[in-house]
């Protein structure tokens, strides 16, 4: 742990990082469990917010259960001199969930751009993927989609008590 | 590949209302309920049994382990069918892997087994990296985030 988080807000992450409890006064809840005060609770929640420990509170869906059932992670070898450009406008597209530079590993591996697109069905997250082939052109020299086949594990962070 | 779960139009409302934005306050799920034209007792029913039937992996705060001094790390392997179970059960045995998803490609893309690494430290990544190696008996290829261009996960339930 650093100087962002102190020895409380760690005890706040181990009995949130399962779930917020599902009780009418959920806040009211983790003071009891942690030994402090409901008001400390959520005023540590709000601060953790604010500076990006939390990205949100809120409901993660099973993709597959909400109707996303093709998942494909787009993955394309792009001039390093023009990757952050093209890379922000990938991820401005509204089907894109996620975009990252990550590191080539070759010879395995030649792609440095990833681009997460989800949608209905194979056919629609291909014609997606079709789009970000046209705004890399020329600067892409191949890419793939991987398309995830099944969920073996999602349990999120779990760092000890 | 699991078919999608069959969900009403008040269970569509809660997911694609609570993808963010949870009040922090005294009765959090009634401010929401009220928001959504509910009970506060219905909407924490609804929520019980969409994380029951998993339509909802979680519900609560995601933390950017980053921020906290912490890595969150994709990485890869390359995994022989005939060994796949095998390899399975060893990397998922270790709490650090948050996700794990099997993926295929139509070129045959030979990683097959992608999942995320989550760390309390930064430095403890090399030695998880290295413990699923030497378990596996087969190379991890992990993909640090070099540069982050956009992250959002909401998305809207579809018909």
């Amino acid at each position: 742990m650093n100087a962002v988080v102190d020895p409380i807000d760690r005890l706040l992450v181990v009995a949130t990082q399962r779930g917020l409890p599902l009780v009418v006064r959920p806040y009211h809840q983790l003071a009891d469990e942690i030994g402090i005060a409901p008001e400390e609770v959520m005023a540590r929640l709000a601060r953790m917010l604010e500076n990006g420990v939390i990205r949100r509170i809120g409901a993660v869906p099973n993709h597959y259960a909400i109707g996303y059932t093709a998942n494909g992670m787009s993955v394309w070898d792009v001039a390093d001199e023009r990757i952050d450009q093209l890379g922000v406008r990938v991820g401005e597209l509204d089907f894109v969930t996620h975009c990252y530079h990550r590191p080539r590993r070759l010879p395995a591996w030649p792609y440095n751009l990833f681009a997460m697109v989800h949608g209905i069905s194979r056919a629609e997250v291909l014609a997606k993927v079709a789009a970000i082939a046209t705004i890399l052109g020329p600067d892409c020299s191949s890419h793939d989609v991987l398309f995830s086949t099944r969920i073996l594990k999602k349990s999120g962070l779990r760092i000890g008590a | 590949m699991p078919e999608a779960a069959c969900i009403d139009a008040t269970d569509r409302a809660i997911i694609d209302g609570l993808q963010g934005d949870f009040p922090i306050c005294e009765r959090p799920y009634a401010e929401v309920a009220s928001r959504l034209g509910m009970a506060e007792a219905e909407l924490l029913e609804r929520l019980q049994r969409l994380l029951a039937t998993r339509v909802l992996t979680r519900f609560g705060p995601m933390f950017q382990v980053e921020r906290m001094g912490g890595a969150f790390v994709l990485a890869a392997m390359r995994v022989p069918e005939a060994d796949w179970l095998r390899v399975l059960d060893i990397v998922n045995a270790f709490p650090e892997v948050a996700h794990n998803y099997r993926r295929e490609s139509d070129r045959n893309c030979e990683f097959n087994m992608w999942f995320v690494l989550a760390t309390e430290t930064a430095d403890a990544i090399h030695a998880v990296v290295a413990g699923i190696e030497e378990a596996s008996g087969l190379p991890v290829f992990p993909f640090p985030k070099l540069q982050e261009y956009f992250v959002e996960m909401k998305l809207t339930v579809r018909p």
